[in-house]
């Protein structure tokens, strides 16, 4: 492509979501990847777009804007991507306060919550095991197949004039004058004064590149595929546990219960957490536990046999928090990246916070938690 | 000559070896689809033949998703195609 008003690093569903809002403001746009599309950690999660997860405060202003724009970016590149407001239902293993206290906090922002009884909960989903008592429906839960989404967004961005390059892996950032000119690539100099890192869980590496620093870390996590079964799960099921072990900053291993059934028919079951760098071995333990849990949430899933089980890195920012914005360094050097376990979910508003940024117009929300220049002092 | 035995794929009689997987001997009797997709009905058999793509499934004596690569046949067994 002849020069490119920007240049997107990495084809997962942030970049290809910051591509589509550039392209869509009239910028040519060129998206390059080490690998294919969706290689990352977009190839490696549940497709979660969820609001029930997070506590009042910016990241939760960020999701539920990027919820719509979901649905906004279905409309504008096509239904293709099994997006599905399925909808989540969480429920209190053990004592239902901190739970209920988190969703009436939820509600007085934006989030749409309804508390479940015993015999609520169990109409919403019948296969749960009957000492679940108590839970909280939050309808604006969603889920999408994140791959086939950045492909297709992908293809959008090339039919409007964009380009796409794979298998280009970045050897160098041209900065010149505190600026970015351009990038060296396994296939070449792509010449840009733009250039978005949507490296995910890699954008530490990139940004060193270019001089700069961010503290992004892989925190891996398992996810087990059952067999296509009749329908047993309705909803995104998962225990309240969920929420603390993602707010938790703890590098050691952590697993709560999350179990959805797909469009498909297959059953997804997680969540592990721990931050072991980037080892990508199996751990039969983690899986074994992952199983037992789920089976205590949805017991008929004890008939039920696994396919596989996969892997993947979450970006991981100290702070929990995406980091969103121009570096603190380089000038024409933006970050989209760092968005851990909920980058799929808050993949559209980056991009509308990214590129409205990039464009200087206004925007949704104060952005200014997501600056990467909150860690020109902190290390990992 | 090893033993002859004889199983039942979606109500037809099959012959095959002892020994031979379920899904070598419906395909050696000249049946190639061991099952239809869920969404579009495509044929599908064997992809990777040693147990992971889970393509070749079938339902074993009611019990379903049975990988046929890399089950033994045995005399009377009732396979039918998975829905």
């Amino acid at each position: 492509m002849q020069s490119p008003d920007a240049i997107v690093i990495g084809a997962g569903i942030v970049g290809a979501s910051s591509a589509l809002s550039l392209t869509n403001a009239g910028l040519k746009v060129l998206v390059i990847d080490r690998g294919a599309v969706s290689s990352g950690t977009t190839g490696a999660g549940e497709g979660n777009i969820l609001v029930s997860d997070k506590d009042p405060g910016p990241e939760l202003t960020l999701a539920l804007r990027s919820r719509d724009l979901w649905f906004e970016m279905q409309d504008d590149v096509g239904d293709s991507f099994e997006l599905e407001a399925k909808g989540g239902v969480v429920v209190a293993r053990h004592d239902d306060g901190p739970l209920l206290k988190l969703a009436a906090e939820q509600s007085q922002h934006g989030v749409t919550t309804q508390k479940l009884n015993q015999s609520s909960l169990h109409e919403l989903e019948p296969y749960l095991h009957p000492d679940f008592h108590s839970g909280v429906f939050y309808p604006q839960d969603a889920q999408c197949q994140p791959m086939l989404a950045a492909a297709q967004v992908i293809r959008t961005v090339i039919a409007r004039g964009g380009a796409f390059v794979s298998q280009a892996k970045v050897t160098r950032i041209v900065v010149e004058n505190g600026a970015v000119a351009g990038i060296e690539t396994s296939k070449g100099i792509f010449k840009a004064p733009i250039i978005i890192n949507a490296t995910g869980t890699w954008a530490g590496e990139l940004a060193e590149m270019a001089g700069s620093h961010l503290p992004i870390a892989p925190r891996k996590g398992f996810i087990l595929v059952t067999e296509p079964t009749k329908k047993y799960v309705f909803h995104k099921v998962y225990d309240s546990d969920y929420v603390t072990n993602v707010a938790s900053s703890d590098a050691d291993l952590q697993t709560s219960t999350v179990v959805e059934g797909t469009r498909s028919g297959t059953i997804l079951i997680g969540a592990s957490r721990e931050r072991i760098g980037f080892d990508g071995s199996m751990n039969y333990e983690i899986l074994r536990r992952l199983a037992g849990q789920a089976t205590s949430l949805f017991p008929v899933l004890r008939d039920v046999q696994l396919l596989r089980a996969y892997r993947g890195f979450r970006p991981y920012a100290p702070d929990h928090l995406p980091v969103i914005g121009e570096d603190s360094k380089v000038r024409g050097l933006w970050h989209s990246a760092g968005h851990e376990g909920a980058g799929i979910g808050l993949a559209p508003g980056s991009a509308a916070l990214i590129t409205d940024a990039i464009l200087g117009r206004e925007t949704f929300m104060d952005g200014s938690a997501f600056s990467p220049h909150r860690f020109a002092t902190v290390s990992l | 000559m090893s033993k002859q035995i004889s199983f039942t794929f979606n109500g037809v009689a099959v012959q095959c070896e002892e020994g031979q997987s379920i899904a070598a001997a419906v395909i050696n009797s000249g049946t190639l689809a061991l099952r239809k997709t869920r969404f579009g009905e495509e044929p599908r058999s064997v992809f990777c033949g040693i147990g992971i793509c889970f393509d070749c499934v079938v339902v074993v004596d009611g019990v379903a998703n049975q990988r046929s690569c890399l089950i033994e046949a045995k005399a009377d067994m009732d396979i039918e195609s998975s829905s």
